[in-house]
């Protein structure tokens, strides 16, 4: 075979001060495939991107597109080189129409009606060929995270895009969301264009890649044909060790209540109401996973328990209420009582950023008369506690010293967990216990909230991450626009039943094909009210 | 990091410092004097003499004061910009005190003057910090309307229940137990010849409430607090902080540090109240506690130099024909380059500090 590679880089190295994000990378990409490329957080997936889209400039090497050697100083050079890409974090007007969001950048000239006129007609043929249906005068705003995708997905195909990359593009999506733009990106791929999935979901990989390719540490360990590989083998390469993927867990043996939820409701700032009368039970000696599309009300039922947020309604812990109106109680006195709170966005809420790992440590317990001496923080306590901890919990590197965003993402989760997970709590919330961790440190917090559950201890966790759901949870709770739509044992469950209930769709309509389903999600899936 | 901690708080002003200067320089030399005499002047001038010291560390002790009240407000990512007013009322409050009683002695009067300056100036900052914690009014725009109010309520007074006998808008003449060791006099116990000057031992106070400072941000709870509150209000909050109380105490300790200035400037030099006791320290100390990187140590240290400045420049006004304004140009200039201008020559220093000190870290990765 002759065909030239799409995308051939050679020996691509680049450094940021002391650290080698990417290590003389070599990688082939041929025409015509999807190429995933599956590595954990900071092993330089997104690093050797940018380089391919312009936005760094490589150190060392060389980039061939087509076969040809290509400078790519900048993204208009990778736009003109046939490059578009689909950001994690999409790059949307919220207040242009779809269409206004595919021309601008690529107007032709000062008037924008023309353009506006090519677009629209190029919007309907691309719809039709590649099953991208969008209204184009819809409102970025009033569309769901579904359709916004696929707003990004036409931009570069307008651009006359050949390599398509997408970053981490299942993220915000339901299952069956995910599973539309894969079949979305297989029409594509039946035209000839060439998609690069960048992902660390193991799944998304073995279901729609031809091949893969594993980075490591900044370095390409390897690339292999999907179909002669396997997930275990996936992330083996990954984390350079052998990995369980499931966790290994004996039964619940739930006790008492001590989490009662009875219709909890709460209205955000705005005036729309989020939680639409929530209702459940955490006993002790399990964990309730919380399944859902995000944006559906676990963000803000998290924050209502662990104080941040007032609502109304009734709560008791372990038989005894819990002021909810703000007045009497916060998230100090929450902790008071025994509720640890694992926050959902670390880098927003769980960790000050700029300070030391072992302030961080104290971060919440700070009044505990451990860390006090008289009027005084006793900080070095603080300290040889913080020390315990990162030897309990492996965080690397073990050095109390550092400030918490030189971290990487698996550590610093576990810098909170451990802070957290030490107090002994009765109930434990936690959300998105795993996002941005690597799969390494998975395993290890997945154990340490098990060990938790089968200290006795009630755990709420909130994920929208299905395998952690079913694989973690005792019982499943779905939510769907502030509600609780239902409640399923793992065991007696699926992720295609677990989807559809995320969708909103309660199980009367169980034999609807997914398909059909999936066509109507977009406009009600994640739409703001 | 990138930078050792000593090129961040030590190298990088320097180099700021000796940008500002540099042009300043050049300034003067457009104007027709002689730069490398008029540097020599305001040195000499600043320092060269127990005199120069006398006046440079008594403006320096204004400067810490308001200084310190800018920082510990940044902290908590206040921007306290109403010092002026603030000092202005703690003038007011420290006359008050030393007005209300005949005193014997200055160390029974001293306590009082402090308590009185600090209240009245963490008074005035309370209103605007209850504006900005349970209203949202926000906190640049009400402090510095609160200045103008402050000026307008010392003319009322002045003109009217505090003034004196005769034509002068000021307060009478504090009691002679009131008034402030100087400098002179406590050198004088030691045998040491110092220069008649200003600075008495409000200079002790204000060293005093550096260390104070220091130990409150960075080893109390409420420190602790202040800083988390400074760096993520939803963490704060998740921590169980509550933002209204964090911004009253910090604004209520900002305000009140702000007023301290007055047991300088009115109780120890001034002797009375007058229309303006502030004399542009309070947005002095804006430049101080940015140059100082609202560390205590930092505000010592720019506040000093800014003290330097300040009678330096008196000096150069004094013996050539660079105007007064020559010398608020050149303050302005070092505002320029170590506040807004710092990432001019951060960048450059960093790259240095890279070719340098590059060692390869194998294994090292990041995003």
């Amino acid at each position: 075979m002759t065909t030239a590679p799409a995308i051939e880089l050679k020996g691509i190295s680049k450094a940021f001060g002391p650290v080698q994000a990417n290590k003389d990378i070599n990688i082939r990409v041929m025409p015509g495939t999807i190429h995933g490329i599956i590595g954990e957080n900071g092993a330089g997936k997104s690093t050797l991107m940018s380089i391919l889209y312009g936005f760094y400039k490589a150190d060392a090497g060389e980039i061939f597109i087509g076969g040809k050697k290509t400078a790519i100083p900048d993204s208009q050079a990778a736009i003109a080189a046939g490059i578009g890409m689909v950001f994690q974090h999409f790059k949307l007007v919220e207040n242009f129409t779809v269409l206004e969001n595919v021309v601008l950048g690529a107007e032709e000239g000062a008037w924008l009606t023309p353009s506006l006129a090519k677009a629209r007609k190029l919007l309907t043929e691309l719809a039709a060929e590649y099953e991208l249906n969008v209204d184009p005068d819809a409102l970025i705003q009033d569309l769901g995270v579904g359709m916004q995708q696929r707003v990004e997905i036409l931009k570069a195909l307008y651009r006359q895009a050949e390599i398509l990359i997408l970053d981490e593009p299942t993220g915000v999506l339901t299952p069956a969301e995910a599973d539309h733009l894969f079949r979305i990106l297989e029409g594509l791929r039946a035209q000839g264009k060439t998609i690069i999935l960048i992902t660390h979901k193991l799944r998304e990989i073995m279901e729609v890649t031809d091949t893969v390719s594993v980075m490591r540490r900044g370095e390409m360990t390897a690339t292999v044909k999907t179909a002669e590989t396997s997930p275990e083998l996936l992330a083996e390469l990954m984390v350079g060790r052998k990995v369980l993927l499931r966790v290994d867990k004996v039964p619940a043996k739930p006790g008492k209540t001590v989490l009662s939820v009875d219709n909890l409701r709460v209205v955000d700032d705005k005036g729309v109401e989020r939680l639409r009368g929530v209702s459940l039970n955490v006993r002790a000696g399990e964990i309730l996973g919380i399944a859902g599309v995000a944006g559906n009300g676990q963000s803000e039922l998290l924050q209502v328990l662990g104080g941040i947020r007032t609502g109304t309604g009734r709560i008791t812990l372990n038989g005894e209420e819990i002021d909810l109106t703000g007045k009497h109680s916060d998230a100090g006195t929450r902790r008071a009582r025994g509720i640890a709170h694992v926050p959902e966005d670390r880098h927003r809420e769980g960790l000050i950023l700029d300070f030391f790992a072992w302030e961080n440590v104290g971060f919440g317990y700070h009044h505990d008369p451990k860390y006090n001496r008289g009027l005084l923080m006793d900080n070095d306590a603080l300290r040889r506690d913080t020390e315990a901890k990162i030897a309990k919990f492996d965080v690397r590197p073990a050095d109390c010293w550092q400030t918490a965003k030189n971290f990487s993402g698996g550590n610093q989760q576990k810098l909170v967990i451990a802070r957290e997970l030490e107090r002994n709590p009765d109930l434990l919330l936690i959300g998105q216990p795993t996002r941005g961790v690597d799969i390494g440190a998975i395993e290890f917090i997945h154990q340490q909230i098990v060990a938790l559950r089968d200290a006795g201890k009630a755990v709420l966790m909130v994920s929208v991450e299905l395998d952690e759901i079913l694989s973690l949870s005792d019982r499943i709770a779905v939510m769907f626009d502030g509600r609780i739509m239902g409640e399923r044992l793992p065991h007696e469950t699926n992720e295609r039943e677990l989807g559809l209930m995320m969708a909103g769709i309660t199980d009367t309509d169980r034999d609807v094909p997914v398909q059909e389903v999936a066509a109507n999600l977009g406009h009600t899936v994640g739409a703001k009210p | 990091m990138i930078l050792p901690k000593w090129a961040d708080v030590v190298l990088i002003p320097l180099i700021n410092l000796f940008l500002a200067l540099f042009v300043s320089g050049l300034v003067v030399l457009l104007i027709g004097e002689d730069p490398v005499n008029a540097m020599k002047i305001m040195v000499k001038g600043a320092v060269g003499s127990t005199y120069g010291w006398g006046y440079t560390l008594f403006y320096a002790t204004n400067f810490i004061f308001t200084g310190l009240a800018v920082a510990v407000a940044f902290h908590a990512r206040l921007f306290n910009i109403g010092g002026e007013g603030q000092a202005q009322l703690g003038a007011l409050g420290v006359a008050l005190v030393c007005l209300a009683l005949p005193w014997p002695h200055w160390t029974l009067v001293l306590p009082f003057s402090i308590l009185g300056g600090a209240l009245f100036g963490a008074a005035w900052a309370a209103i605007p910090a209850y504006l900005q914690a349970r209203r949202g009014s926000h906190i640049v725009i009400t402090t510095i309307m609160f200045n103008y109010i402050a000026y307008a309520l010392l003319v009322y007074l002045l003109l009217g229940a505090l003034k004196a006998p005769g034509m002068a808008p000021e307060s009478p003449r504090f009691p002679a137990g009131t008034f402030l060791p100087n400098a002179r006099d406590v050198f004088d116990m030691l045998g040491i010849n110092f220069a008649r000057s200003p600075l008495n031992v409000s200079f002790v106070l204000a060293l005093i409430a550096c260390f104070l400072i220091w130990l409150m941000l960075w080893r109390t709870r409420l420190g602790y607090e202040i800083r988390a509150y400074g760096q993520s209000e939803p963490a704060a909050i998740y921590a169980g902080i509550s933002p209204f109380r964090i911004t009253m105490i910090v604004m209520l300790i900002s305000g009140a540090l702000a007023g301290l200035m007055g047991v300088n400037a009115v109780q120890g030099e001034a002797q009375r109240l007058l229309q303006d006791n502030v004399l542009g320290a309070g947005f002095v100390g804006i430049a101080v506690a940015l140059m100082g990187r609202s560390h205590p140590v930092g505000v010592l240290i720019a506040a000093v130099l800014f003290g330097a400045l300040y009678q330096g420049g008196a000096e150069l006004e004094f013996e050539t024909n660079v105007p007064r304004e020559m010398v608020l140009v050149i303050q302005a200039l070092v505002i320029l380059f170590t506040g807004a201008l710092d990432n001019m020559v951060r960048g450059p220093v960093e790259g240095a500090f890279l070719r340098l000190g590059r060692r390869p870290a194998p294994g090292a990765a990041a995003e």
